[in-house]
């Protein structure tokens, strides 16, 4: 009897701290996101998305920044994105089960693991020197793609054996091949978790600094990439060009870092603002996420 | 050409890493009749009729020996295009497993992926084939409609009609009732006594009612062993072998 009593004392306790701890952390982070809004939302507004960062901290504003971030972003969902949907596919699907994909498998995982300044020293050796890619969006992001390559490897990974195998004896049955089975059957049925756990690999990317720091990015830059579009009034009045990839660049992360490091008390209320910009992109990219994951519970 | 073997199944021996699950397997298959792989669970009826479309290539692991021939060609030899093979061999599962996609496209994806496109031969082998299942008239006003909107019966009979659909010449069910209710099962059973006129069927089963009620032919399996082979109606009637007779009795299994 008396042990029943105990066990129930020892469950409300366990609740009790459960519930204790979970409000720890939602109070912290209320506390620094009220801090932060409360610093840096007099800032925000449609100035500080399209001016050039400045000497006077009432004029900076973050579109270098914003527009380097976009155009990273861009490079780096163009490598990993390709490249992880399909190694992870192959891993998944076509590879042998033996040593040498067991291997590979564990690198996989490690290098998931691998803290991103050492990514960033890798692609400052190689891209930047080796490649002579120089500081430019193309290093960076190429960089930021290696980084989240391994997590888009497991992601795509993991979705594709969340789908049960009944469904591919079911295509293999009909007599599909290999390639039919995974175009037609098993990627519908997996995109939305692939997708989910790319937006969430991007939205780490987004706000990794150590990297690019360490490739050397700049931390003030006062123009924006070249436009990979251009109209004239002569034929053929559209221009294309792929110059912007190998300019310099500036990344939010980078240029808050730059503001809350400056002895002015201005620049931390522009360093507030940025931040508010980079949790509000953060914020929507896990809320798409979101929407995906339960839009897929839906359906199965 | 009139085919009156199906499968003409010599000396197989199958492992799966070291475990030896099939022993030196001979057995006919006749067409236009249904044959039943009766046993109790883990003797080896659901590997051997996964060696008849060569599912077990999938499995890793896997080895096999001996003869499979499928209407005088080697199933296992070099030049056999697998997944031609697969088409013309179709196969049903124990658990009702369709595409999550529509009930037209469930059909549709057979002969989409064997190259036909025109709409409205499409439509025309939909409509043939979910007939041919005895669903049709359960389904024809919500052909767009989710596979799992239906029953689990009516799904286990969409996937035959899904197999129907690419015009195989044999069908194997692997136990396409153990997940059913008498009724679809009564359902199922009957649709395979009308395919059987132009199919050859087979059918694995640990239920010996189902393997009497619905098949030509019986094997029964033990341990990796055909211990008895012959018709029906002989092998339950005068079972040669006592372990047929114990297992047909309810004494063990």
């Amino acid at each position: 009897m008396n042990k029943i009593i105990s066990n129930k004392r020892i469950n409300k306790i366990f609740n009790a701290v459960g519930l204790g701890s979970t409000l720890f952390g939602l109070l912290i982070l209320s506390i620094l996101l009220f801090d932060v809004i409360s610093d840096g939302w007099r800032r925000l507004g449609f100035d500080f998305l399209t001016s050039y960062p400045s000497r006077k901290p009432e004029q900076a504003g973050i579109l270098s920044a914003w527009v380097g971030t976009v155009w990273i972003m861009i490079t780096t969902a163009l490598l990993s994105i390709p490249l992880g949907i399909s190694s992870g596919i192959y891993l998944e699907e076509y590879a042998p089960k033996n040593r040498f994909t067991d291997f590979i498998e564990i690198n996989i995982a490690n290098l998931a693991g691998v803290p991103s300044v050492i990514y960033g020293i890798l692609g400052l050796g190689l891209f930047v020197r080796g490649m002579h890619l120089g500081r430019s969006i193309l290093a960076g992001g190429l960089t930021l793609g290696l980084l989240i390559l391994p997590m888009i490897i497991l992601t795509t990974r993991e979705a594709l054996r969340a789908i049960p195998s009944s469904i591919r004896e079911a295509s293999y049955a009909l007599g599909a091949t290999r390639w039919q089975t995974v175009r037609y059957q098993i990627l519908p049925a997996a995109i939305e978790n692939i997708l989910t756990g790319i937006i969430l690999a991007m939205s780490r990317a987004i706000g990794e600094t150590a990297p690019l720091v360490t490739l050397g990015a700049l931390t003030y830059i006062p123009f924006l990439p070249t436009n990979p579009v251009s109209f004239s009034k002569t034929i053929p009045f559209a221009h294309f060009s792929l110059q912007g990839f190998f300019d310099p660049f500036t990344v939010l992360p980078i240029q808050i870092f730059n503001w809350v490091s400056r002895p002015q008390k201005a620049f931390l209320v522009d360093a507030a603002a940025g931040i508010i910009v980079l949790l509000i992109i953060t914020l929507l990219m896990n809320g798409l996420a979101v929407v995906l994951r339960q839009h897929h519970q839906k359906r199965w | 050409m009139d085919f009156q073997v199906a499968f003409q199944i010599q000396n197989v021996n199958a492992f799966y890493g070291q475990k030896q699950v099939l022993k030196d397997i001979n057995l006919n298959i006749l067409d236009k009749s249904v044959t039943a792989l009766m046993g109790p669970s883990g003797c080896g009826k659901s590997t051997l009729i996964r060696c008849l479309n060569r599912m077990n290539d999938l499995v890793p692991n896997f080895r096999m020996n001996g003869q499979i021939m499928y209407r005088n060609t080697d199933l296992y030899s070099k030049e056999i295009d697998v997944t031609d093979l697969r088409r013309e061999i179709g196969m049903v599962f124990q658990k009702p497993n369709p595409f999550p996609k529509s009930i037209y496209e469930n059909i549709a994806y057979g002969l989409k992926i064997h190259g036909v496109n025109n709409r409205n031969y499409l439509d025309e082998m939909v409509e043939a084939s979910l007939k041919n299942a005895a669903l049709w008239d359960e389904v024809k006003d919500r052909l767009n409609d989710s596979a799992f909107s239906l029953s689990g019966g009516q799904q286990q009979r969409l996937c035959i009609a899904r197999a129907l659909a690419v015009k195989p010449h044999v069908i194997l069910f692997d136990e396409p009732c153990s997940a059913l209710d008498p009724i679809a099962t009564a359902k199922i059973e009957e649709l395979m006594t009308e395919l059987k006129k132009y199919y050859a069927l087979v059918i694995v089963t640990h239920n010996t009612a189902q393997a009497a009620r619905i098949s030509d032919y019986t094997a029964f399996l033990l341990l990796g062993d055909i211990i008895e082979f012959g018709s029906t109606e002989k092998l339950f009637t005068v079972p040669h072998d006592n372990r047929t007779e114990a297992y047909l009795t309810g004494k063990f299994g």
